[in-house]
Formats: C-alpha cells, structure tokens, sequence
C-alpha cells in the first residue's frame, strides 16, 4: 500500500471536484450555446406563413415548412405503427417468458448489437430492399428505416418496464385462475402502462430528428406528401440538411435555422412533457 | 392453449430482431459483391480514390472515422466520469435538474449539432482556438497536428462528437454511481478516504461492467454519426496527415456521395457501410467477450 501525505490527498480531492465542476458546466454550456444559437438565428423567420406555407425554391414569395412539418410526422407516425405490435410483443417475451433462455439471451443480444447499427447503414439497407425494388424514394421508405431503428429500442425498454413490476403481482393474477396471457397483458403490461408510454413516445422523439437513415429514403420536396409511398416526401431534417449546405444564399440558410428552432422545441416539448405527465 | 398461442406469437415477433439482422448483414454483403470481386482485398488497404479512374480504397475513409471515434472517446470518457462525480456528491436538489438538463442534451438531433458545428464552432476554431494552439502552444512541430487549420477538419467533428456523445457515457456512469451500495462507500469513508478516493478506488472497481458499458455505446454512435460530422468534416477523401486535415469518414462519404452513385461506385459505397457494419458489430462483440472473459476476475461469476 502506497502512503500519501494528507496534505496531498486533499489537494487531489479538491482539483478534482474543481474539475468536475468546470467540467459539468462545460458540456451544460455547450447545450445552453446551442439552443441560444438556435434561438437568436431561428426566431426572426418563424411567422405564421412560415409554419403553415409549403417549402419553395429560393426567391420565391411566402415559402414555409409546412409540408416538411407534416411529412415529419407522417414518416414518424407510420414507422412507430410499424414497429410498436412486434417490439412490444417481443419484449413481452424476453420478461415473461425468455428470462434465462438460450433463445431469450440470443434476442438480447441480437437487439443489443441492432441498437448499435449505424443510423445511415440502415438508410443504405432500406435503399437496396425497398428502393431499388419499388423504383423511386418514397416517405414509406423512410418509415421503414425508422421503424428498423425504434424497433429494438422499444423491444428492450418493454422489457425493462415488465421487469420492474414485482413478481407478486404475477402470481396474484395467476392465482385468480387468470391465463398467462391474460395476466400479463391485462395486469402486468396495465401496471407498466406509464413506463411503457414513456419509452415509446422517447423512441418516437429520437427518431423524428434522424436525418442520416432519410437521405436515401424519404428524400426531400417541395410539394405536399400526397403520394406517400410513391414519390419522395418532404421531412424536416432532410429540408434542414439541404437548406444548410446545398445552397449559398444567406434567407435559406435562416429558413434552416428556423426549421430547426421548431423541430428542436417540438422534441423539447415533448421530452419534458412526456416525463412530466407519466412520471411522479 | 390460448397460451401457448400467445407465447409462440411473442417469440415470433421476438424472433424479428435476430432475423433482420442476418438479413441486413446479407443483404450488404450481396449489394457490395461487385466491388469486393473488382478489388478484392486490396480495397481494405489501398488509399487510392478516384471515381473518374475507377479506382477506390477504403482508408481514407476507415481512418477518419477511427480519427474522429478515437478523439471523441478520449475527451468524453473522463468529461463523462467527472461529470458523474460531482453529480453523484451534490444535494438532489440540485443534483436532479443538472441530471435532467443533460439527458435533454441527448435529445438534440445530431443534424442540429452539425448546423451549430458547421455556422458557430468551426469559424472559432478557424479565427481563435486553432492558431493560439499552433503558435502559442507551438502545437505546429508536432507531428500528426498539421501545420495550419482552417476551422474545418478532424478536431472540430471531434469536439463536436464529444458533446454529442457526452450525455449517454455520463448517464450510464451516473447509474453506476447509484448504484454502488451504499456500504462500501461508506466504509471507505469510514476509513478515511476522500470522496476522490472513494469515486476510484472504489466505485470504479465495483461498477467497471457497466463504466465499460457506457464507454462502449459512446463508442457505438460515435462510429456511426453522421450528421454531425458530415457538415464540418471537410469531406475530402483523402488519408488524414494531422488531426486539424480535412478528410472523411464512412458514414460522412456515404451520406455525400450514395444519392449520385451508380454502378461500381454504389457497390463501393455499400462495401463501406459494410465495413462501418463490421465495425460496431465489432465493438458489442469486444464489450461482451471481454465482459465474459473477466466475470471471474471481477468476482461476478
């Protein structure tokens, strides 16, 4: 055992609570910077033909966001139907019925490794069996890469709500001469509802800002989304992404600021409403 | 009988993941077969890309992203530790609208980090940070630095990967400060040690799975962001020469070039995402072999 003086241990106790403070205010600063950012860029542009006008090419009178608002939430909508009845069945299986099981640990880790997939290598594997099939980009497309990276997400926080309630509650059911099936959708999942929502409205948050697995997907347009799984669908990130690095002009660049001021207080209403609402 | 229905059904819906899986990593190796047939090995190792020639190599591209992964991964680890620290000390007070404020860190989509990078950070960089440490720092005679940065290139996406990844390594290692038990920290208290020397002499050990955990999901999205990097990497494909060059990653030259690409260059492209595939795949399967191998030594098994 190595012997430090007082005089030394105290030093390194207080330098690095110094640090650690200065540190916790470096990466808070870093996300006030950004959201002041985003704020005094983005404000100016907001207006309500701002919000409620589609997009146009730059020069023209009245452009907006609101095709891409609506295209958005569509592309969202759709891949959380998709992937929410397997990824919630399956996590019904890993806590009920999976727990020491060599398949349960197989899917586990499976849906641990898929977490880890690369947002954009998912865009690339729906842009070779959807896209090249069907011929054209398409909104659907898109749902489909979101719906690939929501699923396993949803599978393992299903599982860890399940988990949470107590085996007793279970058994209580059971008891009752409830069927298995019976007992876990009806007591055990009703009494992981809010934990449940939660994770699910936090899957749907996280990817309605994913812009990598939509370049090759959804695209981007100008027009509104009427033929969603035919032709390429206007979406807030993509109209982002376009807007800041593809064009020179100082007005789009502004539009790409506010865009990204709505979709930011969209997320951010919805992180802290969705904690606020179904947690204590 | 109804539960046997339904317990079969959960499996099959469960069964999805591993199957998607197969059919992802097939699938790539499928779209990517002309350019593995055209170079064969050489393309893991050849720096050359020239898609007038038809001619391409990975390198470039593999290097850049171990340059950007690399960098965020060793200014975030001890951000994230430190950052664990003092909040696992402070009153819950304060201690719970700190954490809360940097989950909502998590929530930015990375696109708005690359805007913030791309219009905020990378003409301070090129204005302030980057010539105070080439020239008063004297960071120029170092080799792997570069001799000039123009605000674009590996060290702005590496700052920027940090705060991206920052609050998942951060939160993880918070939870493992929760929960170390109570005892044994107190029991080093107890003898006399620093709140310092409790956090590393004792919760390190006990909650190394799950610090290395952390570690390793901040390296999982490092390896694969895209957005943030694309906007202020520079994309150049070119072998990195210091860390303030321009260069590329895989994802950023996926996400440039895919939507133009036909023919040997696409397949080229998929052979990329192929290889960033192999990559965090790696990662998970190094996390969980070296967790496996070290459960006895750890006392777990």
């Amino acid at each position: 055992m190595k012997r430090r003086s007082l005089f030394y241990r105290r030093m390194v106790e207080y330098v690095m609570r110094g640090i650690s403070l200065l540190v916790l205010g470096i990466s808070l600063g870093g996300m006030g910077w950004i959201l002041w950012t985003l704020v005094t860029h983005g404000i100016s542009v907001i207006s309500w033909t701002f919000l409620t006008q589609p997009s146009k090419p730059y020069g023209v009178e009245n452009a907006g966001i609101a095709n891409a608002l609506l295209g958005t939430l569509y592309i969202t909508t759709v891949a959380t139907l998709l992937a929410l009845p397997p990824a919630v069945a399956g996590g019904i299986y890993l806590a009920e019925f999976g727990k020491e099981t060599k398949w349960g640990n197989l899917i586990r880790f499976s849906a641990n490794v898929m977490m880890g997939i690369p947002s954009i290598v998912v865009g690339l594997f729906v842009y070779a069996i959807y896209v090249i099939p069907t011929g054209s980009f398409s909104g659907f497309a898109g749902s489909l890469a979101l719906g690939l990276i929501m699923f396993p997400v949803i599978l393992r926080t299903t599982e860890d709500m399940l988990l949470l309630v107590p085996d007793s509650q279970r058994e209580a059911a059971l008891a009752l001469g409830m069927t298995r099936c019976r007992a876990t959708l009806s007591i055990v999942c009703k009494s992981a509802r809010n934990g449940l929502i939660t994770g699910i409205l936090m899957a749907f948050a996280r990817v309605s800002g994913e812009t990598a697995p939509l370049l090759f997907t959804a695209l981007w347009s100008n027009s509104w989304c009427t033929h969603f799984f035919t032709s390429p669908t206007a979406n807030i990130p993509v109209l982002i992404t376009e807007y800041t690095t593809n064009s020179p002009y100082a007005a789009m660049h502004a539009a790409g600021w506010g865009a990204a001021l709505v979709m930011m207080a969209g997320i951010l209403v919805l992180n802290v409403g969705v904690r606020w609402l179904f947690q204590e | 009988m109804s539960d046997k229905l339904f317990q079969t059904f959960c499996w099959l819906c469960a069964l999805w993941i591993p199957a998607v899986l197969l059919v992802i990593l097939f699938r790539l190796v499928g779209s990517s077969a002309e350019a593995w047939n055209t170079f064969g090995w050489k393309f893991l190792i050849s720096c050359e890309w020239n898609p007038v020639e038809g001619k391409f190599g990975a390198i470039p591209a593999i290097l850049g992203t171990l340059l950007t992964t690399g960098m965020a991964i060793f200014l975030a680890v001890p951000l994230g530790f430190l950052t664990a620290f003092f909040l696992s000390d402070v009153p819950p007070w304060l201690g719970k609208p700190l954490s809360h404020a940097l989950d909502l860190l998590a929530a930015i989509p990375s696109v708005i980090y690359g805007m913030w990078g791309l219009f905020v950070l990378a003409p301070i960089m090129q204005k302030y940070v980057q010539p105070w440490m080439l020239d008063s720092l004297g960071l120029r005679y170092l080799p792997f630095v570069g001799k000039d940065g123009n605000g674009f290139g590996f060290f702005t996406a590496g700052v920027v990967l940090t705060l991206m990844i920052l609050p998942y390594i951060s939160a993880i290692m918070r939870d493992v400060f929760s929960m170390t038990p109570t005892l044994l920290r107190e029991a080093a208290f107890g003898i006399g040690c620093t709140r310092w020397e409790a956090a590393w002499d004792i919760t390190v050990r006990y909650g190394l799975r799950g610090l290395l955990g952390g570690i390793f999901i901040g390296l999982g999205r490092a390896l694969g962001e895209t957005m943030a990097v694309l906007f202020i990497i520079g994309n150049v494909i070119r072998v990195p020469s210091g860390i303030f060059d321009s260069g590329t990653t895989i994802a950023a030259t996926l996400a440039n070039h895919f939507a133009e690409a036909d023919g040997l260059m696409r397949s080229v492209l998929f052979a990329l995402g192929l290889i960033l595939l192999v990559l965090a795949f790696g990662v998970q399967v190094l996390a969980w072999y070296y967790l496996q191998a070290t459960k006895k030594q750890r006392g777990e098994a």
